[in-house]
């Protein structure tokens, strides 16, 4: 097969590196086969994901299969979707028809689904060539991807630093260029936190916004699916294709979804950007001047700040590790050997399920679904359980109050740039890195993470837009706007020999 | 054997110190055609198995939606029971490890449920004793696990097939209330076609919580659960034999244990489950994935508009209106397509008195002929309008008694109306005093014998034999009250 060479005319962007909507364009114009797209992309994953780590899965077959599908299509002037011939790769919690879904768990070693996620389903009704599955914390628990079963995920920027978590293999695979864009899921940062840590765009719309039929559970009433990628136009681009509502997800939102590729006016006069101050206390001074230096930019084109508070920010780190460890000991007892995944057999049935989940688990696992486990015990669960509700309610009030003086929020993403591999001692430690990211889950909002500079160390830093439910437009708007002024132009991780 | 035998034979002296206590759960099986939570069909008997699809066999990445057919149902009981319907209620995860429960947890309703508080209406004896329930709730079953030898197989058909629980308050006094409890629940759910409530085939199974303590005791007495019973004559055996349990343990001042028990229909004994598998922490807590479940006006207003009137109702207005004894009653409202044929025959009744006469006919001819042809009396070859213009034949006199009886036959097995049979056959009685009183001649005639014996002689049973000899005479035609006087007049006495 032929593939295209990354050098090309003199200034001129590898293809790996396109975008989203380039892609779909030259194709659709003939420039280019999806089949030449997808083998740049194959060939670059055989390249680089050795060192890289990003994927667990490159469906080879069925990717070929797909972009082929795509060019026959196109010779026969027959209607492309929106996607077609993008080559899209998926966190591994986003259930595959006959591709390995793991979860980056042991406990799902082997399991062959016999049907796809909505999502999947969406992307691939657009002409999406779905290459393979993403390396992610085992059941999407973890902020660095140190957490998988599986592989070692590197941060491309530097390789000895982790791409963050959950979805590090989707933030490490769009921003070395293995695919165009990628899905991750985000149950209290795990799409925004990563995006920041490797300078892609990450958006976690609001809870409702996209079906979770066919996403690996962790935590039902936090996780929502969203898209990684190198712009925020891709994003606006992929979330189009994925969001809507779908009777078979019960928390699926029957709204209409806007057009979010014209909501990118490039024009952010008036808009009034909140700066909750409880969001600017304890953070790197990099990442203080990175998101400080957003906001002026902001103020230049017309932005007005408004300084407020949510004061039930404290509570939410607490609230969320009693929400989530909840939900997903829940979520998580129907990994018992008896009908899919890995069983280790035992004469008694007791000690077959503890068998197989002391196996089948890893320790973040095991800890959250004990923390879970405790939390809803009997008696305890008004204490528990309920309290971290009511919070989530103040929580939620606090927002709600805020929109009332402001369009959108602007925080960090993350106190700090990514870690280096081992850095956070404890789970609590790590726990930390999200304190940014959680309210947004446990209120239902819709948040973005865009690039806004690099620290002194040419590590990336991600600025947040909160919005109001289900306002995933105006965060576009915004942070297209951010983009432009404070992002990463055409600066690309050099951490992995041959990624530019 | 002989053990339960003597236990049940000192039974009445026991129940006199001691006061059973008994609380049922009952579970019913919601005739829906597809799953609580997904399009998964629902069938018995079917393959092992092949009524599953990704949810019902726990998936990863599947969800719950939630099929308001059920809602449509339990409604149904909770109105029929006069229960307070939840506007908003919730489902809840309930949790526990085992092979036939896929999730590891069952979707069912906890501290929010759909109904409470409502009461069911048992039919017992001559009367009826309002029962109180606790509540109504929405749950998912559990699939089936066969243990054969040293190993299980596990069957997922019946799994998330959509129940209800009815919890009675535990005010249940005997076996025998208990037996009556499920006999009324299983009427109304079939009644309202809520449930088949077959218990052979699970679809409707009972759970009985039972105590004991002095009579004037308040305090209630530590009680067992027993499991397992899946049959009516079971409920009350299984009960029965669980007082005498406790009241023996108590008697030789022992202490019941709390625990559950399984009742063994082969040993007619219950034995203790292994307390590991009782001892859950279920860890309840809403289901995310599921919104609250949401009863409007228009749902709630559909519900009241097509809900036909009770069994219990029923039964207590044909005893009142038409005079119909208790148990006669009983059986006209032991299935609704009985009910309402005769409710339609009365309808179309002349005159509002033969509501007893209309009931012997059902109970009697129709039902006898019903079962003899093992036809259900929705396909009966005689409608309400036919039965009751054969018993207006009876009624004025245009046929007898025991002529109609023969009409009804043939009517039932030709679909003639008996009108036309009559009609044809030449059947009408015979009434008209001066043809009875020539034929009555004429038989006295013949037997100038038995004639002195009666008249002379004082041979009573006698007169049995000349009206005999008049219906000879006339096929049965003979109108048998004018024959009657006629002969007295004619032999003298």
């Amino acid at each position: 097969m032929s593939t295209v060479s990354s050098g090309g005319p003199p200034g001129a962007v590898s293809p790996a590196f396109w975008s989203v909507a380039d892609i779909a364009q030259r194709i659709a114009a003939g420039e280019i086969t999806a089949t030449q797209i997808l083998e740049t992309m194959l060939a670059r994953i055989e390249a680089i994901d050795g060192e890289l780590g990003a994927f667990l899965a490159v469906d080879v077959a069925g990717a070929r299969a797909a972009a082929a599908e795509v060019d026959r299509r196109r010779a026969a002037n027959a209607p492309l979707g929106p996607l077609a011939g993008v080559p899209i790769a998926l966190k591994d919690v986003l259930v595959t028809r006959g591709l390995a879904t793991t979860a980056a768990s042991k406990i799902l070693q082997g399991w062959i689904p016999p049907y796809d996620a909505h999502v999947v389903e969406q992307l691939r009704a657009a002409g999406a060539v779905v290459l393979g599955k993403l390396n992610c914390d085992e059941f999407a628990m973890g902020s660095s991807t140190e957490n998988s079963a599986y592989r070692v995920t590197r941060n491309p920027w530097d390789p000895a630093r982790v791409p963050g978590g959950s979805s590090g293999g989707s933030s490490a695979a769009v921003a070395a260029g293995l695919c165009a864009a990628a899905l991750g899921t985000d149950t209290g940062g795990s799409i925004r936190q990563p995006a920041a840590f490797c300078g892609c765009v990450g958006m976690k719309p609001t809870y409702g916004r996209i079906s979770r039929w066919g996403v690996v559970a962790f935590a039902s009433s936090l996780d929502q699916v969203g898209p990684l990628t190198r712009s925020v136009a891709d994003a606006a681009l992929v979330l189009q294709t994925i969001a809507g509502f779908d009777p078979r997800d019960s928390t699926s939102l029957d709204a209409p979804v806007p057009r979010f590729t014209d909501a990118l006016t490039g024009e952010v006069a008036g808009l009034r950007i909140g700066l909750p101050q409880e969001y600017f206390e304890a953070m790197d001074d990099d990442v203080r001047a990175a998101v400080a230096q957003t906001a002026a930019a902001l103020v230049e084109r017309g932005a007005e700040l408004v300084e407020l508070s949510l004061p039930h920010t404290k509570l939410a780190l607490p609230a969320y590790y009693l929400v989530a460890p909840a939900e997903a000991s829940s979520n998580l007892a129907r990994y018992d050997g008896v009908r899919y995944g890995l069983r280790a057999p035992a004469p008694e049935l007791l000690e077959m399920y503890a068998r197989t989940r002391g196996a089948g688990f890893g320790p973040e696992v095991k800890r959250r679904i004990m923390l879970g486990t405790y939390a809803l015990r009997s008696g305890y669960y008004d204490a528990y359980y309920k309290k971290a509700q009511q919070v989530r309610t103040l929580i939620k009030r606090d927002f709600d109050r805020a929109f009332r003086y402001c369009d959108v929020l602007l925080t960090p993403t993350t106190p700090t740039a990514a870690f280096r591999f081992g850095a956070k001692a404890t789970p609590v430690d790590m726990y930390q890195a999200d304190v940014f990211t959680l309210s947004c889950n446990l209120a239902g909002l819709p948040g973005i993470s865009v690039p806004c500079g690099l620290t002194g160390d040419g590590l990336p830093l991600g600025a947040q837009l909160l919005g109001r439910p289900l306002d995933e437009a105006t965060l576009l708007r915004a942070g297209a706007v951010i983009e432009a002024a404070v992002g990463l132009g055409e600066r690309r991780p050099s951490g992995i020999g041959g990624i530019a | 054997m002989t053990e339960g035998k003597q236990s049940i034979g000192g039974l009445p002296a026991m129940l006199e110190v001691w006061e059973p206590v008994i609380g049922l759960e009952v579970h019913v099986q919601l005739a829906t055609k597809s799953k609580a939570f997904s399009a998964s069909a629902v069938s018995f008997g079917a393959e092992p198995n092949s009524l599953t699809d990704p949810l019902v066999l726990g998936l990863p990445g599947t969800l719950p939606a939630f099929n308001h057919a059920a809602l449509a149902l339990a409604l149904r009981l909770g109105v029929a029971t006069s229960s307070q319907i939840r506007a908003k209620s919730r489902f809840a995860r309930k949790h526990y490890f085992y092979p036939d429960l896929p999730k590891g947890y069952q979707i069912s309703q906890f501290d929010e449920p759909l109904c409470e508080n409502g009461h069911l209406d048992v039919i017992i004896g001559g009367g009826i004793k309002r029962v109180p329930l606790q509540r109504i709730h929405l749950e998912e079953d559990a699939g089936k696990t066969t243990h054969v030898g040293a190993s299980s197989h596990v069957d997922l058909n019946r799994a998330g097939v959509p129940l209800v629980e009815v919890v009675s308050a535990p005010e249940l006094g005997s076996a025998e209330e208990a037996g009556e409890f499920m006999r009324s629940l299983h009427r109304l759910v079939r009644w309202l076609d809520i449930s088949e409530a077959d218990m052979e085939k699970g679809q409707l199974r009972c759970d009985a919580n039972v105590s004991i303590r002095l009579r004037g005791e308040d305090r209630l007495g530590t009680r067992t659960e027993l499991k397992n019973i899946n049959s009516f004559r079971f409920v009350e055996h299984a009960i029965e034999s669980e007082i005498v349990r406790q009241i023996r343990i108590l008697e030789a001042g022992g202490r019941i244990t709390q625990e559950t028990r399984l009742w063994d229909a082969d040993r007619g004994q219950s034995l203790p489950m292994r307390s590991k598998e009782a001892a859950n922490d279920y860890r309840y807590f809403p289901d995310p994935d599921l919104p609250p479940l949401v009863v409007d006006g228009a749902t709630m207003g559909g519900v009241l508009r097509t809900l036909p009137e009770l069994p219990s109702t029923r039964f207590d207005r044909y005893q009142r209106a038409h005079g119909i004894s208790a148990g006669d009653a009983r059986t006209l409202v032991s299935e609704r397509a009985l009910a309402d044929y005769f409710d339609a025959a009365v309808a179309v009744h002349p005159g509002d008195r033969s509501g007893r006469t209309i009931a012997n006919w059902v109970l009697t001819e129709l039902l006898g002929a019903l079962h003899a042809s093992g036809t259900p009396i929705a396909r009966s070859p005689i409608p309400p309008a036919t039965l009751s213009a054969l018993i207006v034949l009876v009624e004025n006199g245009t046929i007898s008694g025991k002529i109609g009886k023969e009409i009804f036959e043939e009517s039932y097995r030709t679909g003639e109306g008996p009108a036309m049979i009559v009609e044809r056959r030449g059947l009408q009685q015979i009434s008209d005093t001066a043809t009875l009183w020539e034929i009555i001649n004429r038989v006295v005639a013949a037997s100038p014998k038995q004639a002195e014996a009666y008249t002379v002689g004082g041979k009573d049973g006698l007169f049995g034999f000349f009206v005999g000899q008049v219906m000879k005479e006339t096929q049965g035609r003979a109108n048998p009250v004018i024959t009657s006087d006629l002969l007295h007049k004619r032999l003298g006495r």
